[in-house]
């Protein structure tokens, strides 16, 4: 297959699960590897792992900012109107205005309310996106700075990102269901959900389904860490009628590879089979 | 200050068997009172299972924008100003998307036909229990932030309805080090760390005791599924004799405790191996929160 | 001089609130007239930056002392702009603490604990 397809066959999948630790970035870094020409999307920027199995060359690095409130303290009457107007209490007045950056939504709200246009918009730096190559694979990470609070703006440069490729997109989504998966799933065709065969995982897999559903996106689910006896998750599935794509049983083989870092469809002729029948199944969306 | 002592157990990341070594403690304690701070995923009423149905109450986060269709003109200047892009047109008319509202109000203020107000929105739902324990959890709805005020109307919540006889509660935490893991840790007797022998396992711990330090509660350290990688069990007991944190002992890697939590039952209730090192856990756990 | 403290329920026999940006009260004593007062702490219900809110809404009233069991970052850096001192509570009621001060047996409050924000997500 050619890796110059077309536009047409362009597909954006996001892998999703309810909490850490199921395997979500094993599934979409080894998807991104056995699907000729795709893109692998680290969404997951406050724990980006998956650059650390591509282990990606020739990186372009982009910092990411936001626009925080400076304040001119010659303009400043004292007035209390930006504080008063904040809504997220980022802002006091204690002879001066004193600006609390790691709270700030940076709404411009303050800008706007002043009448003395004191408050200007300076640029904060809050993490970076990261593009490179792994042996033909592209990767797009982002990285969200320790102590900066929410890697929206991140995500939302990376689904920039995703748009313009020109090939199906795997996207690794970060855990849970807040805002910040949110912005994933919409700009996706099809998720994978990852789940594990206990009562919890069924649980976390009902909450991510919920999400799926409401935005109305297809789905199949792969069960990971099968052990044989009974699975939560896979009954889930079975009463709500959702496709299992794949089980993939407990091996320590693969948590060997896994743990050392490398990618078992590269390293593993078995392992790239199967994760070759998983992108089989994949509709194409578009 | 209180009669009763508040344990929290906490872990760094999901899936360490926090939640198991929870719900166990609750069956050792038979503890009358626990509560749920995993807001984000609650588990814990999958395996501690109440005989009635809950009392539930909404809960308001931050307000949100809505927009008038009557009122609107159609201008877009709230599109304009909106930093979220959480505003969105169809035919010439406005709308909010309430999942990317952050709610700062700016829309309502540049809006020239005062199409546009702010109202309270609920970001998620409390559950009181009362039979046969008091049990207090919560669920965020989806797409909603602000858990760690969440977590502490949680709290609020359990010692509100508290009975006078209670003795000790139970309290399964939030996973990570942020903002609702303070709200967890704020205010408890002590805190039980339920650790993984991972070197991701060995840095969230860490950072979970430097948090803890700073509230001035009590410590205790176990480790769970030890044996999956001994010379990592053995740096987090080194860890914690050199900083003087009570390492209070080893489950090890147990199927009978996947078996019992499918069924929603307590490992301490099957004779297995994990069980009776939770047992000791436990004692130990009681031996250290009943001399302070 | 204003002394203020987080209270839990408005009156003198109230305990002392553990959670200083959160508390649903705020008993100011002011030692000229020897007079308290309860006042609603606006700030409780916020979803982030409680601590600053509080603490904004103290300097607003001129209080010049905080007695609190603990004290974030954020809240401390307004507080202190404000000139107002931070003092370590060690009893579980309000009215014991206020005595304690007077007498000149608390000390000042030295760890704080860096601002854990109402975040995002």
């Amino acid at each position: 297959m050619s890796i110059f397809k077309k536009k047409e066959n362009k597909t954006i999948i996001a892998v999703l699960s309810g909490k850490g630790g199921t395997g979500k970035t094993l599934v979409s870094v080894n998807l991104a590897c056995v699907i000729p020409g795709a893109v692998y999307a680290d969404c997951d920027v406050e724990e980006p792992n998956g650059h650390l199995f591509f282990k990606p060359i020739n990186l372009k690095t982009k910092e990411i900012g936001i626009l925080i409130p400076s304040i001119n303290e010659e303009k400043c009457t004292g007035c209390t109107k930006c504080v008063e107007f904040c809504k997220f209490n980022a802002l006091a007045y204690v002879g001066r205005v004193m600006v609390f950056e790691e709270i700030c939504h940076y709404c411009g709200g303050c800008t706007i309310v002043c009448p003395e246009k004191a408050i200007t918009e300076v640029n904060l730096n809050i993490g970076k996106v990261v593009i490179g190559d792994s042996e033909g694979t592209r990767i797009i990470s982002g990285f969200l700075n320790v102590g900066s609070v929410s890697g929206v703006p991140i995500i939302k440069d990376i689904q920039k990102q995703i748009k313009e490729e020109e090939h199906t997109v795997i996207v690794d989504c970060p855990p849970g269901s807040a805002c910040a998966v949110m912005e994933s799933v919409q700009s996706s065709d099809y998720c994978i959900l990852v789940a594990e065969p206990t009562i919890f995982g069924s649980h976390n897999l009902d909450m991510v389904y919920k999400l799926v559903t409401l935005f109305k996106k297809p789905c199949g689910v792969i069960l990971n860490k099968c052990d044989g006896n009974e699975n939560p998750s896979k009954e889930y599935c079975i009463r709500n009628n959702i496709e299992i794509i794949a089980e993939i049983p407990y091996d320590s083989e693969l948590s060997d590879i896994n743990g050392n870092g490398e990618i078992a469809a590269r390293v593993s002729q078995k392992y790239k089979d199967i994760f070759m029948n998983i992108a089989e199944k994949i509709p194409k969306v578009k | 200050m209180n009669k009763y002592k508040k344990l929290l157990i906490l872990s760094g990341k999901g899936g360490t068997g926090k939640t198991t070594v929870a719900c166990a403690f609750i069956n050792l304690a038979q503890a009358k009172a626990y509560a749920d701070c995993d807001v984000d995923a609650p588990n814990l009423h999958l395996v501690c299972k109440q005989s009635q149905d809950s009392t539930n109450t909404d809960y308001y986060g931050l307000q949100k924008a809505h927009i008038d269709p009557e009122k609107c003109t159609g201008c877009g200047l709230c599109t304009k100003y909106c930093r979220f892009d959480a505003i969105y047109s169809k035919e010439n008319k406005y709308f909010v998307d309430p999942f990317s509202c952050e709610g700062c109000s700016v829309c309502e203020f540049v809006c020239p036909a005062s199409a546009i107000f702010m109202k309270d929105s609920i970001t998620g739902e409390m559950m009181l229990y009362s039979r046969p324990s008091l049990f207090s959890t919560a669920c965020l709805k989806m797409g909603s932030g602000n858990s760690g005020k969440l977590v502490s109307a949680v709290k609020k919540q359990l010692y509100d309805n508290l009975d006078k006889g209670c003795e000790i509660v139970v309290i399964d935490g939030s996973p990570g080090i942020g903002c609702p893991v303070i709200a967890s840790i704020s205010g408890v007797d002590m805190v039980l760390i339920v650790a993984e022998p991972s070197v991701s396992g060995i840095s969230d711990m860490e950072r979970i005791i430097d948090t803890s330090n700073r509230f001035g509660v009590l410590i205790a350290v176990c480790v769970n599924k030890y044996d999956t990688n001994i010379p990592n069990t053995l740096k987090i007991e080194k860890y914690c004799h050199n900083n003087n944190i009570p390492f209070i002992g080893k489950i090890p890697y147990d199927k009978m405790a996947v078996y019992a939590t499918n069924r929603g039952i307590s490992i301490v209730s099957m004779d297995c191996a994990s069980g009776e090192a939770v047992k000791n856990i436990y004692t130990k756990t009681l031996e250290i929160i009943n001399k302070a | 001089m204003k002394i203020a403290i987080p209270v839990d329920e408005k009156n003198e026999n109230s305990r002392i609130c553990v959670s200083y940006g959160r508390a649903p009260y705020y008993m100011i004593f002011d030692s000229d007239s020897a007079k308290v007062e309860f006042v609603q702490n606006t700030a409780a219900d916020s979803a982030g930056g409680a601590g600053i809110k509080a603490a904004q809404l103290l300097v607003n009233h001129k209080v010049n002392i905080l007695i609190t069991e603990r004290c974030g970052q954020n809240a401390a850096d307004v507080l202190i702009a404000g000139n107002i001192k931070i003092y370590r509570a060690t009893k579980a009621l309000v009215m014991d603490n206020l005595k304690a001060f007077l007498q000149g047996e608390l000390e000042e409050l030295s760890d704080i604990h860096p601002g854990y924000h109402g975040h995002k997500n």
